[in-house]
């Protein structure tokens, strides 16, 4: 039996109000080709009228098979095996596809995770809202597209009435998303489904579509389940939470009760990793001696400041290990007919990276924080400007003279699905590098492949997996021990952690910042999440529309922000204002 | 604010739900590659079983076909036989001139195979080549295998070896492949080409280049054999689908000479006696189709085995 | 949409030239003498050498005897048979047949293939979908000509329900028959492309969205699956016309139909190459001119190419 901490109605007494949605002991299961895979075990969620509820949990936690066995949207091979999905005391499970099919839309809305996916692409924006509004006997006619338009106005498109003929490939993705909000609560639902409705956005998009959704949501009423792998924006978002984990709940209640006082272990973990809710950068373990113990540890934040201080100061009069100066890079963009208009995708970016530090380069999608990436790795080459490395301006740098720079600079790149060559066996992956550069024999490339391994902790069995085998936080493990194989100065970590879980994300940053103290690495780091850049980074640069408008040390950049942007990009980390006592 | 009812905090059993270290590897399963399980999925269909085994016996005739026969499909042809039906040691019957049916469908497996085969080999090989170089050097080099590519694409492949056919003197089943690939490679250089595209613009890619990696080196180790298999599949579809061009172009006269025995020539000579005899034209066109049949579930059962969609749904 | 077709009508351009000088090319610039290859074992009448020396402009290079011939063509000369009567002339007649004949296969092979198509997709894995697949590999694996000789003597000897020549005016209700060994093969090809498809779309995203709507089954089906799925299956359209050109040589060859493919047929079995090729320099022209129409459509069809840049 599980054991309930606070209940506030002791002697069973329940209060007269029905919930709006209860689910009991929901079991579902996929078939395989090795039979039934359980994907849901024994879920129980009690959600009343006007609440927002958010199931969280790392990708294959069930919570998204969850939401969509509500309303039978289960893909092909899902079926629910046990349990109850009461709605208005009605068994959701029980009911004739002609009966879900009144209350989805209607009853309960839906606004799915990826926006660019989600509109059908052959279908103009206005038949998709109006066919929702139809569909649900809303309107018909003219007024249905006078419907459609207030829809959408609603959801945030306030020029809704001339783009109704425009088409999902013409919409940013956060317009995309608001069209989807705009389907959701079409109706009015009583309640709203929202799995990721926004991790595919930036941060500041996110939170301006959050809170919209909050605000009609709060106006009509509407209860909200919403899922999200992001703890911080489940306990801004949410009075009640409910934590997945390998399909089972391991922990739920209301938000503030389980973040002051996680009670699994799991919860306590998920708690402790997320960096929405960290407020120090990692220092590893071998680094104690400095004078902190790591963000899991006791430290206190004073002596971490001190201790951080104290080092800056003492790399002080240390020459820039990479200075990049006032560079630029142009892109020729072809536009209808023979026009084509110049991108300057970046412009006029100047910093300096000193040896053993980690420099973030913080920005939103379309910002040029790749690009620059790509201009020190020397993927692409500069428009204008400079970049030198150990006192040497390596544009147009040829033949063994980049041979040697590509050495002593690695990359590991965002994608941990897509940077590995799927036929290459992890040893081959790793030893790639040693092979291209010509370094040892093929005995000492085998050693030199098991130390790396060793080092990102991964067993030397593993050498002969694939990366499909793989996990996504095993294949970053793996693209860093192939960065590290030619023993280089620097590593540019290209959104290096952006695709991992949580948990796993914490596991990666800890690697590297061991890394970094035991070889001396310099990291240029680039992201778009500005939580993980205080748990990594010495300093940061912000980058919006090709330029830095801040640079400074992270302390400095998180304490005390002088641009509107970086208020705005900090102001939008989800979780952020939350008090957690931890 | 008070708890509702079944809102309260609720913690799971520890022994209920154990948590698992974060990202182990998972040692117990066996390491395969992409090719290994490709082969996995594949010998688990019966059809996979049924083509291959099609396939081999079809190479078999071709290579031996005097094992499958004694009589001479074409100096045992006595008119006194003409359009006789089966008898013992002629199971097929008998054409108009009096030769046996199955023996000469034994012995017409060669050219027909040959013929599709080389086709096969000279377009995979042109395709593959110009679709690859295209695709990753881009420029002007794509430029123009692209649009040569689209000229001969333009020119259906049958028309346009109709017209050949037509003005080469004396057809051997080499100069039938050599044609036909003239106008079927773009097929197989546009397929190469997307794929090579899209492995070049991959993320494993930039790595590889910015680990110091040559050029080369990465079109052959990482680009050609992430992009090949597509065109392996079609190139086993497509091995029976010339089979079918040259049987077709036979039928019109154009393809192999009469003296070249071939199922192709058998057919075509089969019209005149079809009413009469439609054994003569039913078993070499079985035969044909057969072996056709073979290559499009061979080239099936590969779709489905090497389709990373399908993959990733296993 | 404008400039799109603008710039598909400008690519057009280069291939139809190049399509056709392969074509002049490959006839006329082959080892050996043309006029003899032309006329295969027949030695031609006198006087006919001459003739066709002057017809086709051997004594000038290459490159110009091409642009005649082209400039030509653009004046409605599209050259002359063997027997001396111009391809325009025997076109007219018989261009309306073949016409009637690959709009009936077409109907057919569209609507039945889809249909099926969809049918099986929706129930991948069950009886249904397995029997349209091996039904379709099947008619893949039978040659045109076999299916044709087949249908002949078993729907038109032995049962009696067609005539197994067609007239010379070619009505309606002879053309059915050779209209579907003429559909078989591409009916075959769009039944699995329209089942892979309507299989892929059925998972996509925008399906199960579409679905959360409230939309009926039915809807979701026609309006989001089945269109999406007709995007992959106009482009085979555009490539198999090729297939349906040399199915109407074949089938018209084997019915004894009175048009383009019949003509041509015969002009082939009989060695009549100057035949041959006018015809087939024509026919290419128009699988050219078709594909651009295709393409149009395709555009129609996915607003994302009417829109690309």
């Amino acid at each position: 039996m599980s054991q309930t901490l606070t209940d506030t109605n002791p002697g069973g007494v329940e209060s007269d109000e029905q919930p709006l949605l209860q689910i009991r002991n929901l079991e579902v299961g996929f078939q395989t080709q090795r039979g039934l895979v359980p994907a849901v075990r024994g879920v129980d969620i009690t959600l009343y009228s006007g609440q927002t509820l958010a199931i969280v949990g790392e990708s294959g936690s069930g919570k998204t098979t969850t939401a969509q066995a509500i309303i039978d949207l289960l893909p092909g091979a899902g079926k629910i095996t046990g349990g109850q999905v009461l709605f208005e005391g009605r068994d959701l499970t029980k009911l004739s596809p002609k009966d879900i099919q009144a209350v989805r839309g209607n009853l309960i809305g839906y606004v799915p995770q990826d926006p660019m996916s989600n509109l059908n692409p052959v279908w103009n924006i206005g038949f998709q809202v109006e066919e929702a509004i139809k569909a649900n006997g809303l309107a018909q006619g003219k007024e249905a597209r006078a419907r459609t338009i207030q829809v959408l106005q609603e959801a945030g498109l306030s020029d809704a009435a001339d783009r109704l003929k425009q088409y999902p490939h013409q919409f940013s993705g956060g317009m995309r998303q608001r069209v989807l909000i705009g389907i959701g609560l079409s109706a009015r639902p009583k309640l709203l489904i929202a799995d990721e409705p926004t991790s595919a956005l930036d941060v500041t998009v996110q939170r301006q579509i959050l809170d919209h959704l909050g605000t009609l949501t709060r106006d009509y009423g509407t209860s909200v389940l919403f899922i999200t792998h992001d703890l911080g924006l489940a306990a801004e978002r949410a009075e009640q939470l409910v934590v997945m984990y390998k399909g089972k709940i391991v922990e739920s209640g209301p938000s503030q009760e389980i973040l002051a006082n996680p009670q699994h272990p799991y919860t306590q973990r998920l708690v402790s990793a997320a960096p929405s809710l960290a407020s120090r950068r990692i220092q590893s373990a071998k680094h104690a001696s400095v004078g902190d113990s790591g963000i899991y540890g006791g430290g206190s934040l004073d002596d971490t400041l001190v201790a951080r201080a104290a080092e800056r100061e003492s790399l002080a009069p240390v020459k820039d290990l990479i200075s990049i100066d006032n560079i630029s890079k142009v892109y020729r963009i072809r536009k209808k007919g023979l026009r084509s208009e110049e991108l300057k995708a970046v412009d006029g970016v100047t910093f300096g990276i000193q040896k053993g530090t980690t420099t973030a380069l913080v920005g939103e999608s379309g910002s040029g924080k790749s690009t620059v990436a790509k201009l020190v790795l020397q993927l692409e080459s500069i428009t204008s400007g400079s970049i030198e490395f150990d006192g040497q301006d390596v544009a147009g740098l040829k033949g063994k003279e980049l041979l040697k720079f590509r050495r002593r600079v690695q990359p590991v790149f965002q994608d941990p699905y897509g940077s590995l060559d799927p036929q290459y066996s992890v040893g081959n992956t790793i030893a790639e590098p040693l092979l291209a550069h010509g370094v040892g024999t093929a005995k000492e490339r085998q050693e030199r492949v098991k130390e790396l391994l060793d080092q990102v902790s991964l067993p030397w069995s593993s050498r002969f997996r694939y990366p499909s085998e793989l996990s996504g936080g095993q294949r970053q493990r793996i693209a860093i021990a192939r960065a590290l194989a030619l023993k280089p100065d620097v590593l540019v970590l290209d959104e290096a952690v952006s695709a991992l879980d949580v948990l796993v994300q914490g596991q990666v940053l800890n690697l590297l910042t061991e890394l970094q103290t035991e070889l001396g690495l310099t990291y240029l780091f680039i992201t778009h999440d500005l939580a993980v850049v205080r748990l990594v980074a010495d300093n940061v640069c912000v980058m919006q529309k090709g330029r830095i408008v801040e640079a400074a040390s992270t302390d400095d950049v998180f304490d005390n922000p002088q641009q509107a942007y970086t208020q705005e990009l900090l102001a939008a980390i989800p979780g952020g204002n939350f008090q957690f006592g931890r | 604010m008070p708890n509702k009812s079944g809102q309260a905090h609720f913690v799971a059993e520890l022994e209920d739900t154990p948590v698992a270290p974060i990202d182990r590897l998972d040692e117990s399963q066996k390491a395969r590659s992409t090719w290994a399980d490709a082969w996995d999925s594949m010998r688990r269909r019966p059809m996979f079983w049924i083509s291959s085994v099609l396939i081999l016996i079809i190479a078999l005739v071709a290579l031996f076909p005097g094992l499958f026969t004694s009589v001479s499909p074409n100096l045992d042809c006595q008119l006194a036989n003409s359009n006789g039906g089966p008898e013992a040691g002629h199971p097929f019957g008998f054409t108009r001139q009096g030769c046996d049916v199955y023996a000469r469908t034994i012995f017409g497996t060669r050219a027909s195979v040959t013929v599709g085969l080389l086709a096969t080999g000279l377009v995979t090989l042109m395709g593959v080549i110009l679709g690859s170089l295209a695709g990753y050097y881009g420029g002007w080099l794509d430029a123009i295998v692209s649009r040569v590519g689209d000229i001969f694409f333009a020119i259906p492949t049958i028309l346009g070896a109709i017209v050949l056919m037509s003005v080469l003197p004396a057809a051997t089943p080499t100069s039938v492949a050599f044609v036909l690939s003239i106008f079927a490679w773009p097929q197989i250089a546009r397929i190469m080409r997307g794929a090579v595209l899209s492995a070049t613009n991959s993320d494993y890619v930039m790595a590889s280049t910015a680990l110091g990696v040559s050029k080369f080196r990465i079109l052959l180790r990482h680009v050609i054999p992430n992009s090949i298999a597509p065109v392996i599949v079609i190139a086993t579809v497509s091995l029976g689908t010339f089979i079918v061009a040259e049987s077709t172009l036979s039928f019109l006269g154009i393809g192999l000479p009469t003296s070249v025995m071939s199922w192709g020539n058998d057919i075509s000579q089969a019209q005149t006696s079809l009413v009469t005899n439609p054994q003569v034209l039913l078993y070499p066109a079985a035969a044909l189709s057969i072996t056709v049949l073979a290559f499009l579930m061979l080239g099936d059962i590969l779709r489905d085995a090497l389709d990373p969609k399908a993959r990733a749904l296993r | 949409m404008l400039w799109y077709t603008g710039r598909r009508v400008l690519q057009m351009i280069p291939v139809f030239f190049g399509a056709t000088f392969l074509i002049y090319f490959m006839v006329f610039s082959l080892p050996g003498d043309p006029i003899a290859a032309l006329y295969g074992d027949r030695p031609p009448a006198p006087g006919v050498i001459e003739q066709i020396r002057a017809q086709y402009n051997l004594d000038k290079p290459l490159l110009q005897q091409y642009l005649i011939y082209i400039g030509n063509f653009f004046q409605g000369d599209l050259g002359t048979t063997y027997s001396g009567r111009p391809v325009s002339d025997v076109m007219a007649g018989a261009f309306p047949i073949t016409f009637r004949l690959a709009m009936l296969a077409l109907v057919f092979e569209a609507f039945a293939g889809i249909l099926v198509g969809l049918v099986a997709g929706l129930r991948k894995g069950k009886w249904f979908d397995a029997s349209a697949l091996v039904v379709s590999l099947l008619l893949i694996s039978v040659p045109t000509f076999v299916l044709g000789f087949l249908f002949r003597l078993i729907f038109g000897v032995q049962l009696g329900w067609f005539r197994t020549t067609v007239s010379s005016e070619a009505p309606w209700g002879e053309l059915i028959l050779p209209a579907l060994v003429l559909a078989s093969v591409s009916f075959a090809y769009i039944v699995r492309l329209t089942r892979a498809s309507v299989a892929d779309n059925l998972n996509a995203d925008f399906v199960r969205t579409a679905t959360a709507k409230g939309l009926s089954r039915r809807r979701v089906v026609t309006v989001h699956v089945l269109r999406n799925s007709l995007v992959p299956v106009v482009t085979f359209l555009g490539v198999d016309l090729g297939s349906l050109m040399v199915g109407a040589i074949i089938t018209e060859g084997i019915f004894n139909i009175n048009g383009v493919g019949g003509t041509v047929y015969k002009a082939i079995v009989l060695g009549e190459s100057t035949t041959v090729v006018s015809f087939i320099a024509v026919m290419v022209v128009i699988f050219v001119l078709a594909n651009l129409l295709v393409d149009l459509l395709y555009a129609a069809l996915d607003p994302r190419i009417r829109y690309a840049k």
